[in-house]
């Protein structure tokens, strides 16, 4: 017989977002209960680049980005430890004057949003950055943004959760959820959740979730692959990524170099990632010529994660299509990082005031279930 | 080496990856060629099983691709990724034979840190492959039958040894005798070397206990107490001291090999068959990295995995052969499943560690911040505290700590050892220059 309990949300997924929303919801005065599958943030949410990025991202996510922001500055109090936030800056970095143009015209859209990004030509950057190598034409600087250490924010998350009374479950697995006509039973193997709320942030495995409600969603993996070299005397002082993406890096206050580019190998179920060599050597060749003082060291570590990704790069976030009281968030495409405690209390808002602040319609889930999708506002390339 | 022979005595070709720059292992590491040891100073009653193996790559021939000075990095599908002088290299294979040996397993322990501190692997070798001691006046401390080796080699070769100290009681080696009488000649000269150690006034003391390293700059001394709980003392310039074996299967989980937890040796080893077959179908795993044997073993479970491999290539094998080497490895099998059990694992050791000490020296992380994570932050499996703590996460990716980090994490959070789990294997195995890559 397996063991039944009685709550008012439940959530199936406990990386960032999941663990943020149980924070949120247990604050607004809900019951909580979460699965996740192994252990919370240890999935996209833990093996993730670690950028704290608003710069290059999507305009439709702009508004979410800039509302995370501060709380980043916030998080070590939140949280009750560390988690290794840095407003390093980031750079994003043109090789040609096409690219230049391009970092200029995305400068001119994120000011309508209040983000403001100083764009270096070749002397300013060589001054201020004397060790970027040769072919770099210029860049576009967002001082505010920066890196934190994705091991850490995660776990802390669910630690809160916990504190605050939210029924965290590990190693527990969702094997079906069904609307019960006043909410919802959740399975796992050993326990049974009734619930009125339910919460899909299952990361790549939130495809299946949403299936469950018949909502299909074209939602795949999306494996990044990661790099780490030995410590290193601290000398890369910004967090970089270039235009067109294929590498990023940044260099933590420990000393290691953390580089990533390409895609790793995901197994057919999603379950098992492996950093791929080729695409490895590929990053490392890449960042050795963005930053030629990385010659003299050691790889130690490469490792793969699995997040899932939307065709449009950009996240589901709201309400369900076809089921009252689902929500989703899921298909951060890789980029979901920054978003995480913003994604929370979205999702808190939906669930306790019928409404979020932020303006969600361009993740509508419709756009992917329904026949005519809703119009979608430019896009930019994405990186990390 | 034995797996390379016998594959080739079957027509084979194959290609063996030696990550030093001359066949021997560590058991039989060869010295530099213009060292001018003969063989029997540096492996004494194994000189003409060190001569013997050293042999079997000359009397291949080129029936052997032996490729030295190359460290096999990672392992992905059926490909190999290599580190050469020349930089990255990549092998494909259909089958594969991973004999990745053991190392030196580590305890932090007072003083652990101090330049003069060594593993008796590591002072066993610099005897061997260097002809120079750990230091003039040395102490030595163990929980394997290296402690008698290394003590024996060290009084041989002319070093004042003060102390050799065994972290695991008497009592247990006297339970076993039976049992290691299964392989009379290795018992014998575990006997011997013990005598001729007594001879020298080197007795190996049981059942020692709370060690502690003193000095300023380096080693001044060594502290301990007896079974009794008397404290000794006793000046010197240099200690030896590891615990028992464990095995070098990152190659083996790179390749997916399912693992298993040997309660007895307290540590994760990959599944093998008594054939040498893993898993995996292609992959096949001979000596200590499945299973610590010795190097007698190896030699035995090399041959019989290389007649395995063969077998699953339809090729005929020698029938009497098979049987030979099999029934020689169940004798040893158990010889050593008696000598695991006459070193136990010290776990008092564990207990002991204070919180100050230092366990992952590659990141500077104390036993009482990966204590506190197990108890405070729900770190209580071992992947999980080294995300939190950075504990195996520096330059040796936990090979030298992941499982004393282990144990601390089972004893702060109070639970099995076994479900702590093991720090999951990641490539590089080792190290590699970034510049490889463009190269």
């Amino acid at each position: 017989m397996s063991e039944q309990i009685k709550v008012d949300v439940t959530i199936v997924g406990g990386g960032i977002a999941g663990c943020a929303a149980a924070v949120a919801l247990r604050e607004a005065g809900m019951t909580v209960a979460l699965l996740d599958k192994g252990l919370c943030g240890a999935g996209a949410s833990g093996v993730n680049f670690g950028g704290v990025r608003q710069q290059g991202r999507d305009v439709a996510e702009l508004p979410l980005a800039r509302r995370a922001r501060p709380l980043w500055e916030r998080l070590n109090d939140r949280l009750g430890e560390d988690v290794e936030f840095h407003a390093s800056g980031h750079l994003k970095i043109a090789r040609s004057d096409t690219e230049m143009a391009e970092l200029e015209r995305y400068a001119a859209v994120a000011a309508e949003f209040g983000l403001h990004l100083q764009l270096l030509g070749t002397n300013a950057l060589r001054a201020e950055l004397p060790w970027l190598g040769e072919g770099v034409v210029g860049g576009s600087l967002c001082a505010e943004d920066g890196h934190a250490n994705p091991r850490l924010v995660g776990p802390a998350f669910a630690r809160l959760a916990r504190r605050l009374g939210a029924d965290l479950r590990e190693h527990t697995e969702a094997t079906s959820a069904a609307p019960t006509g006043t909410g919802f039973e959740t399975r796992s193997a050993e326990l049974a959740i009734d619930s009125r709320f339910l919460v899909n942030c299952a990361g790549v495995g939130a495809g299946r979730v949403a299936a469950w409600f018949g909502e299909d969603v074209p939602l795949t993996p999306q494996v990044p692959n990661m790099i780490v070299t030995e410590p290193l005397p601290f000398f890369i002082t910004r967090s970089i990524g270039v235009c067109g993406g294929g590498v990023y890096l940044r260099q933590i206050a420990r000393g290691n170099a953390i580089l990533g580019g390409g895609a790793g190998w995901g197994d057919a179920t999603a379950t098992r990632s492996r950093p791929l060599t080729e695409v490895s050597l590929a990053a490392m060749t890449k960042s050795l010529a963005i930053v030629p003082g990385l010659a003299g060291a050691h790889v130690i570590r490469t490792w793969a994660g699995i997040d899932g990704q939307m065709p449009d790069h950009i996240p589901v976030i709201g309400w369900s299509s076809t089921t009252p009281n689902l929500v989703h968030a899921f298909g951060f495409s890789g980029h979901g990082f920054q978003l995480g405690p913003v994604v929370g209390e979205i999702i808190a808002e939906l669930i306790v005031q019928g409404r979020s602040a932020s303006p969600l319609a361009p993740f509508a889930i419709e756009r992917f279930t329904t026949a005519s999708p809703v119009a979608r506002p430019i896009s930019v390339a994405i990186e990390e | 080496m034995r797996a390379a022979e016998a594959l080739a005595r079957a027509g084979l070709k194959p290609i063996l990856f030696d990550e030093a720059e001359r066949p021997g292992g560590q058991i039989y590491r060869q010295p530099p060629t213009a060292a001018g040891h003969t063989a029997s100073t540096i492996y004494g009653f194994e000189a003409r099983k060190a001569e013997a193996v050293h042999r079997v790559l000359h009397d291949c021939g080129d029936r052997v691709d032996y490729r030295p000075k190359t460290l096999v990095w990672n392992l992905f599908g059926r490909r190999l990724d290599l580190l050469t002088g020349d930089g990255h290299a990549t092998q494909s294979f259909d089958r594969l034979i991973l004999a990745t040996g053991a190392m030196d397993r580590t305890l932090p322990f007072a003083g652990w840190t101090l330049p003069g501190v060594f593993t008796l692997g590591g002072a066993q070798i610099a005897l061997k492959a260097q002809g120079v001691a750990i230091g003039r006046r040395v102490a030595f401390v163990g929980a394997g039958p290296l402690l008698p080796l290394v003590t024996h080699q060290y009084a041989k070769a002319g070093v004042e040894v003060v102390a050799a100290l065994d972290a695991t009681p008497f009592s247990a080696k006297v339970a076993q005798v039976r049992g290691l009488l299964a392989a009379p000649s290795t018992f014998a000269k575990g006997l011997w070397y013990t005598a001729r150690n007594r001879v020298r006034g080197v007795g190996i003391r049981n059942g020692v206990r709370a060690l502690r390293v003193e000095g300023g700059e380096r080693v001044e001394a060594l502290v301990w107490r007896d079974a009794s709980g008397t404290e000794h003392r006793v000046e010197c310039d240099a200690v030896g001291a590891s615990f028992g074996l464990r095995a070098e299967a990152q190659l083996a989980d790179l390749a997916g090999c399912r693992f298993a937890f040997a309660a007895e040796l307290r540590q994760w080893m990959p599944e093998r068959t008594p054939e040498g077959r893993s898993s995996i179908p292609e992959v096949y795993l001979a000596g200590d990295g499945a299973r610590i044997g010795g190097a007698d073993v190896a030699e035995l479970q090399g041959a019989r995995t290389a007649l395995a491999l063969l077998e699953d290539l339809g090729r005929g094998v020698d029938r009497g052969a098979v049987a030979r080497l099999d029934r020689a490895l169940a004798r040893q099998a158990r010889f050593r499943h008696a000598l695991d059990a006459a070193y136990p694992f010290p776990r008092h050791l564990v207990d002991a560690i204070g919180d100050a000490e230092i366990v992952c020296r590659c990141e500077g992380i104390t036993a009482g911040t990966l204590r506190q994570a197990a108890r405070d932050r729900e770190a209580g499996e071992v992947n999980r505290a080294k995300a939190l703590t950075r504990v195996g996460m520096g330059r040796c990716q936990g090979r030298v700590c992941g499982e004393a980090a282990a144990e601390l994490v089972a004893q702060a959070s109070g639970r099995e050892l076994e479900r702590v789990g093991r720090l999951r294997g990641q490539p590089p195995v080792k190290p590699i220059p970034i510049v490889v890559a463009a190269q």
